[in-house]
């Protein structure tokens, strides 16, 4: 008798260290964002947006890591995406079960697992030195746009995978060719699930720091990028610069400079997720 | 001209009057035997059904004739198959030619999900074909002889998944005969529809065969003794009898063989169970 | 014609896959090439076993292990702490709450690993170092304490999403077997399902393991530069990654020895993320063939 008790005591004991440490997680989080919040909130304001950096903590803006920032998650979309799209749609529809399969499956496997910062060694020492993109906006795309890779032909895969069996049938049974039945078919079909794993892939790239740093990125830019290849910082790298600076201003400007960034990623999260939703009530029609 | 010669000709005008003709057929999956061994041929402008139990090889052997099975791994065949005296199997054959020429309607109605007006016209799109006019004329064309177009002719471009399943699958069989096959194939047509609707289709098939050559698996012996003219008895890979519809289920052959014996108890109850092969 | 269409669009297709191997290839290259120029100026059994490394410095020191115990101890502190909270996470979503509950906090678990990991570095560096140096008074600015724990809750969701599949995959036999035998849940849970769920819990490990060793910005901001062996958590570190970051700031000219300090230790990196990689995809093949 003592020993079931006992052991309901320790099941009861355990929902609630398992409660706990589900709200932990998320407590933390909210305090983290609180903190910020509460630090930097009131620094946005339309100059904070627009202005260029300062030596100046007052003074000094975000503007031009914006502009590098939109510049790079535009210039990696248009190279990531045609060459994922591309790869994914080869591995579902098109590779037979085989060894350059396997081999290429494995590789992607690992490409998703190899740290953002070796992607940076790699773009500096390719794009950057042997190309000579120079610490370019272009440089920095293809290296982020070869970082990114591996999540979207993942993604599209699994979006293509989801259209049903019956679909391929009945088109082929029609007389459509491979790349008719792609392209006119599994393609619009699967179109609301590339968007997602495109758009998350998106809200992760505009969050990377290190591999841009390696690359070059500078730290104080002040300029916006016109030209692919120009110069440029980003936005998180800006942040990594104010909170190396001791001036308890540029820490607020830090703060400050988070909540868009944070704000940007959740509502990069967000829209993919309502795409996610919207397409999948379509497939189950 | 030599006697082997003379033969061969004759063979050949014989299998011309086929529309469809299969000799010495055997299809293995990796080291799995699934046809043993059959020869069949088809008239033009008859309905041939195929009947048997569950994995006799009654589908596997109606896809060979729209080259379905090529795409299942480890497929192989021997033999030949014949549709209005031409090997499809032959290196030089094009495919997706071939299957504008034998349509195929599956068991589960599979519309693409787009309107209505997009799933009949496809067919015809994927041969180039834009003129607007032509395709919306043939659009109601084919709606019309699978007698669905007065029910949808107010919105064509309502999403085909809105549709009822036996609609759908007369969707199915219209985007079929958009591209004006010769032949069309149904796999087990109606085994997902309710009995209104299967009497539908199969007053369609009625229709149709004045114009295509149909051949339909079912595993319903009523449906089959209903709809088709020839009908073919599958078991375990391989024809165990093929004949007038008439014949076999009124008067089946009798033989002193058990094999057969029992075969005709089989389908004369319509029960499965009592077969026994030797 | 139509033939030749077909063919072209499936070369174009392979070529893009193909692009993927490019990009293996590419890593290996360059690392591979940048670490020779290293060790044929630095020998390998100095920067094997020498307790410095001062590349920068006037006196130089190429020892790795500095690097390396900086990079195992905050990840050490990460998986400590991330493996126990994500597991039980995991199990109590699994076997203790109510069904609709997995739906929402799934996807609100995955918002930590979602934020950008420069955040979590501000944050360690602003509000966990300074809470922590109220009650261990030692404690350095830049440490491996504040940057291992924050690290962890990022990875907390590695662990808990990838075991909590491990766990629903388990099929329900095995637990209606357990209960009606009279066990808890909480039995059950240990001693049937996380036995039966083992190779998909230790994947998520390992691949939380890989991600922490990868991590930079956290480390870069909060745990310092200071390349020092040492197993203390309240003293400056400095990971084999912050390093590449520090370097990758100043002014480093290609060809120097400096600059190819950075690959040296690339390589390093990429060598311990590979072989977790490669062990968790063997592992997770395995995992999934047992439940077909």
């Amino acid at each position: 008798m003592n020993n079931i008790k006992k052991n309901r005591l320790k099941d009861q004991a355990f929902k609630y260290w398992g409660i706990f440490c589900t709200l932990l997680g998320l407590v933390l989080l909210a305090i983290f964002i609180g903190t910020i919040l509460i630090d930097g909130l009131q620094r946005i304001n339309w100059d904070f947006i627009t202005n260029l950096p300062s030596r100046n903590a007052d003074k000094a803006g975000i503007y031009t890591a914006l502009t590098g920032s939109v510049w790079i998650l535009g210039l990696t979309t248009l190279i990531a995406l045609p060459l994922g799209i591309a790869a994914a749609i080869y591995l579902e529809e098109y590779a037979k079960k085989g060894k350059l399969s396997s081999i290429l499956e494995i590789n992607i496997s690992n490409l998703a697992g190899v740290p953002s910062i070796i992607y940076g060694l790699l773009g500096l020492e390719v794009f950057v030195r042997i190309l000579e993109m120079g610490s370019s906006v272009l440089a920095g795309s293809f290296t982020l746009a070869l970082l990114i890779l591996p999540i979207v032909i993942v993604s599209t895969r699994e979006a293509i995978k989801a259209v049903p069996k019956s679909i391929r049938d009945a088109s082929y049974a029609m007389g459509a060719s491979k790349w008719q039945t792609v392209s006119m078919q599994l393609l619009p079909a699967s179109f609301g699930g590339i968007l997602t794993g495109v758009i998350l892939s998106l809200s992760r790239a505009v969050g990377e720091t290190a591999p841009l740093i390696v690359i070059g990125a500078l730290a104080y830019v002040p300029f916006a990028p016109s030209s692919p290849m120009d110069e440029f910082s980003v936005l998180p790298i800006q942040i990594f610069n104010w909170i190396s600076r001791p001036q308890k201003g540029f820490e607020v400007n830090a703060a400050a400079a988070i909540i868009i960034l944070l704000l940007i990623t959740f509502l990069l999260n967000a829209v993919a997720v309502y795409f996610r939703n919207r397409w999948q009530k379509k497939l189950n029609n | 001209m030599v006697k082997k010669e003379k033969e061969q000709l004759i063979d050949k005008s014989l299998k011309k009057q086929h529309k469809l003709s299969a000799s010495g057929i055997r299809v293995f999956y990796d080291n799995f035997e699934a046809i043993k061994g059959i020869d069949m041929n088809i008239k033009a402008n008859k309905v041939t059904a195929f009947i048997g139990p569950s994995g006799c090889g009654k589908s596997t052997f109606l896809r060979l004739f729209n080259r379905m099975n090529d795409y299942i791994d480890g497929f192989r065949m021997e033999g030949e198959i014949l549709i209005d005296g031409d090997n499809i199997y032959k290196k030089k054959v094009n495919v997706e030619q071939l299957r504008k020429q034998v349509g195929m309607v599956f068991q589960k109605p599979n519309p693409f999900p787009k309107s209505i007006f997009e799933n009949v016209a496809y067919g015809l799109k994927i041969q180039g074909i834009k003129d607007k006019k032509f395709l919306q004329d043939k659009v109601e064309d084919s709606l019309k002889k699978v007698a669905l177009w007065e029910e949808v002719k107010t919105d064509l471009n309502k999403s085909a998944l809105a549709l009822s399943g036996g609609q759908q699958q007369r969707l199915c069989i219209a985007r079929t005969l958009a591209v004006e096959p010769s032949i069309i194939l149904m796999d087990e047509p109606t085994s997902a529809l309710d009995p209104l609707s299967t009497a539908k289709i199969e007053e369609l098939i009625y229709e149709l065969k004045k114009e295509y050559t149909i051949i339909i698996v079912t595993h319903n012996m009523q449906q089959a003794a209903r709809v088709s003219d020839r009908t073919a008895f599958f078991y375990m890979g391989d024809l165990i009898e093929y004949d007038s519809t008439k014949k076999i289920f009124t008067n089946p052959e009798k033989k002193a063989n058990r094999e057969l014996h029992n075969r005709t108890i089989w389908i004369k109850d319509l029960k499965y169970d009592k077969f026994r092969p030797t | 014609m139509r033939r030749f269409k077909e063919v072209a669009i499936e070369k174009t297709l392979m070529a893009s896959a193909m692009v993927t191997i490019l990009v293996t290839i590419g890593i290996i290259l360059v690392l591979s090439v940048e670490a020779f120029n290293f060790f044929s100026v630095v020998p390998i059994w100095d920067f094997l076993t020498d307790t410095q490394w001062t590349p920068l410095f006037t006196e130089k020191h190429f020892g790795i292990l500095p690097l390396l115990s900086g990079t195992l101890l905050t990840s050490f502190i990460a998986i400590a702490f991330a493996v126990p909270v994500g597991l039980s996470i995991s199990i109590y979503i699994s076997e203790y709450a109510p069904k609709s509950f997995r739906k929402t906090i799934k996807p609100a678990l995955e918002l930590l690993a979602a934020v950008p990991t420069v955040v979590y570095g501000f944050f360690a560096l602003t509000v966990v170092t300074p809470f922590l140096q109220t009650f261990i008074p030692g404690l350095s600015g830049f440490n491996s304490l504040s940057a291992g724990l924050v690290m962890g809750i990022m990875i907390i969701p590695f662990i808990s999403s990838l075991s909590e599949d491990a766990l629903h995959a388990v099929p329900n036999s095995l637990r209606e077997g357990s209960y009606g035998m009279g066990a808890t849940r909480l039995q059950n849970v240990f001693r049937v399902l996380i036995p039966a769920a083992s190779s998909g819990i230790i994947v998520s490990i390992i691949l939380a393991i890989s991600r922490a060793i990868g991590e930079t910005m956290i480390v870069a901001i909060a745990a310092g530069q200071q390349p020092r062996l040492t197993l203390d958590p309240t003293v400056p570190v400095e990971t084999i990654t912050a390093y590449i970051v520090q370097v990758s700031l100043g002014d480093v000219g290609h060809g120097t020895l400096e600059y190819q300090t950075i690959f040296a230790a690339g390589i390093t990196l990429f060598l311990f993320t590979f072989i977790l990689n490669t062990m968790s995809y063997r592992l997770r093949k395995k995992f999934a063939e047992k439940y077909e």
